[in-house]
């Protein structure tokens, strides 16, 4: 292994010499303060929550090594795949419906109107807003009797809902809050791809006699197709994550109905004080959250590559 | 003669389809606009307006007092100064290290750096805030500024790295050589050459950073105390006693967000660009 890295190390020297390039400075004191502080408070952070994974430790107690205990307890905690369930549904939704909207946004805002620039601005602006404040204002949108939601149902004719405070409704009430600030995000990428797209093919569109709808479903979509994907891959990462706003409103509740992993994992760290179990909670989702980038990411560079050949 | 009926038409319908496209965008935005002035609505009226059915828009009487109760009861003073340091410190340390760290980084042409960053995206916030909250613990630090200014930085850091990568990736390299050729160190390059072609790039780097450590509240519920919360964990705090009413929590929570919002709005260009650059958010 060593002479192997020796002699690697010494070809890498030999190339750097070898290249007539003298003027190369050292950068590589520009990086070293920011890899003692990636260091610190990320790289460090993840290694010790490795650690304490495969030790038992409840704040205040003794700590001892455990194993994979933590692991196997995992497993079998009916309240973990409860929580697995309630991350799926949400992340499914809370992708699925900021992207049609934001297609759709981003479609509308790429034309030319009157106050265009000022209504995307103000179309930007849920998704810069602190997510407590505005989950504070929805929680009083929802209030059964005194929340302005259900008066404007009554105005369509429809009854009462019960939001945020029933387990059936809870997940999808939440979904709306989520969907209502990450919107413009999708919108914002979608509209970045379709500033690229070539004029050409719809100027020959044109001339055949294409319609709107075809010229959408046979020349835009596919092109933008990539950048739905970065949208998605986006989104996945940062809805799986979701917690101020679902923390904020209902604490995983009523029940554990809405407790997805993050809130669950929340409890199990800082209210009940397991640290080991928490992170060994904490890796899986680490896991989980990775290894649901590396398959959107393949998908992405598989979409790519089959657009490549039909060309 | 023949110029302007053929025309005439063709502009018409243009104004029609601009009309249209207005109409679709004021749709699109429009529950933007209603919530907002919604939340306007609710923390500028008297509790027995906000229990009114049906709902009251706009009220007889505005109830400025809502504002002054936030800042007499709650503290909030003190809870705005202290996401001001907070945010301000995590900006500012993460500006001097990530700067020169993204031009670095593109010099280098180091991706692997970069997928760190792409992984630290990732990470859910909680998994950094188990261990450093023990290590804070142990370092006696629970009850300072410091861990929230400390931790903050996994926020800040990686969007001001990411973002500048991408900037000092298309800054021309010529000048910096020429700079070298004639004598200058890899230091007084960076400093007098690329730094100021790099502004804009720092100003949005400055500006998202800001955003999302001021936003920042799962950090802030397990290491803020009494005298060290931020505003997202002061609001919160609000929320959870029951009895407080609807006025002064809306009223609370406009004045957490109005300095995001307002920023937004002047530098919409900015975030656009580098939202569209990274989609980064930390947390």
């Amino acid at each position: 292994m060593a002479s192997v890295s020796i002699e690697t190390a010494r070809t890498e020297t030999a190339n750097k010499r070898s290249k007539p390039n003298r003027l190369a400075p050292n950068y590589w004191p520009f990086v070293v303060p920011a890899l003692i502080v990636i260091g610190a408070v990320i790289v460090f952070p993840w290694v010790f929550t490795l650690w304490m994974s495969v030790n038992s430790w409840t704040l205040g107690q003794e700590q001892t090594f455990a194993g994979l205990d933590n692991y196997i307890r995992l497993a079998t905690d009916f309240r973990f795949w409860e929580s697995l369930w309630h991350t799926l549904i949400f992340t499914v939704l809370a992708v699925v419906a900021p992207l049609f909207l934001g297609t759709l946004a981003a479609l509308i805002f790429d034309a030319q109107f009157p106050l265009r620039g000022f209504l995307r601005g103000v179309f930007v602006m849920p998704m810069m807003a602190t997510p407590v404040a505005i989950a504070l204002v929805w929680t009083m949108m929802f209030h059964p009797q005194l929340g302005v939601l259900n008066y404007l149902l009554s105005l369509v004719g429809i009854g009462p809902q019960e939001w945020i405070y029933n387990r059936y409704s809870v997940i999808p009430s939440l979904v709306l809050v989520e969907t209502w600030q990450w919107t413009p995000l999708i919108m914002l990428i979608v509209l970045g791809g379709l500033a690229s797209l070539p004029r050409e093919p719809y100027e020959s569109a044109e001339i055949d006699g294409a319609n709107a709808w075809q010229k959408f479903r046979y020349l835009t979509l596919p092109m933008i197709a990539p950048f739905l994907m970065i949208g998605v891959i986006i989104r996945a990462i940062d809805a799986i994550k979701s917690f101020d706003i679902i923390y904020a409103m209902t604490q995983g509740g009523p029940g554990t109905a809405s407790e997805t992993i993050n809130i669950y994992l929340y409890n199990t760290a800082f209210s009940y004080y397991d640290i080991g179990y928490g992170s060994a909670m904490a890796v899986v989702f680490f896991v989980i959250i990775v290894a649901l980038s590396l398959v959107l990411m393949m998908v992405r560079a598989r979409t790519n590559w089959s657009d490549m050949e039909t060309r | 003669m023949e110029r302007p009926l053929t025309k005439r038409p063709l502009i018409r319908r243009r104004t029609l389809d601009r009309i249209g496209l207005l109409f679709a965008a004021l749709v699109m935005v429009s529950p933007v606009v209603l919530f907002f002035l919604w939340m306007i609505s609710l923390s500028l009226k008297y509790e027995i307006d906000n229990g009114a059915y049906p709902p009251i828009l706009i009220p007889e009487n505005f109830a400025w007092s809502n504002y002054v109760q936030v800042f007499r009861e709650n503290n909030f003073f003190l809870y705005f100064w202290n996401s001001v340091l907070v945010t301000g410190a995590a900006t500012l340390l993460a500006l001097i290290i990530g700067v020169p760290a993204g031009y670095g980084i593109a010099r280098l042409k180091a991706e692997k750096a970069a997928i760190v960053i792409m992984i630290a995206r990732m990470t859910p916030g909680l998994s950094f805030l188990i261990p450093l909250f023990l290590l804070f613990q142990w370092l006696n630090l629970l009850g300072t500024l410091w861990p929230q200014i400390i931790i903050h930085l996994v926020v800040t850091v990686p969007i001001v790295v990411w973002i500048m990568i991408g900037y000092f990736e298309t800054t021309p390299m010529e000048l910096e050589e020429a700079a070298s050729i004639d004598g200058a160190t890899p230091w007084q390059v960076f400093r007098l050459v690329a730094l100021p072609i790099a502004k804009p790039g720092i100003v949005v780097a400055f500006i998202l950073a800001l955003i999302f450590s001021w936003n920042n509240f799962v950090f802030g519920i397990v290491l803020a105390s009494r005298t060290t919360r931020t505003l997202p964990v002061a609001v919160y705090n609000m929320l959870s006693f029951e009895q407080v009413s609807w006025g002064p929590l809306a009223a609370a929570a406009l004045i957490v967000t109005l300095p995001v919002l307002v920023l937004t709005l002047f530098a919409q260009k900015q975030i656009v660009a580098g939202l569209t650059a990274g989609a980064v958010k930390g947390g």
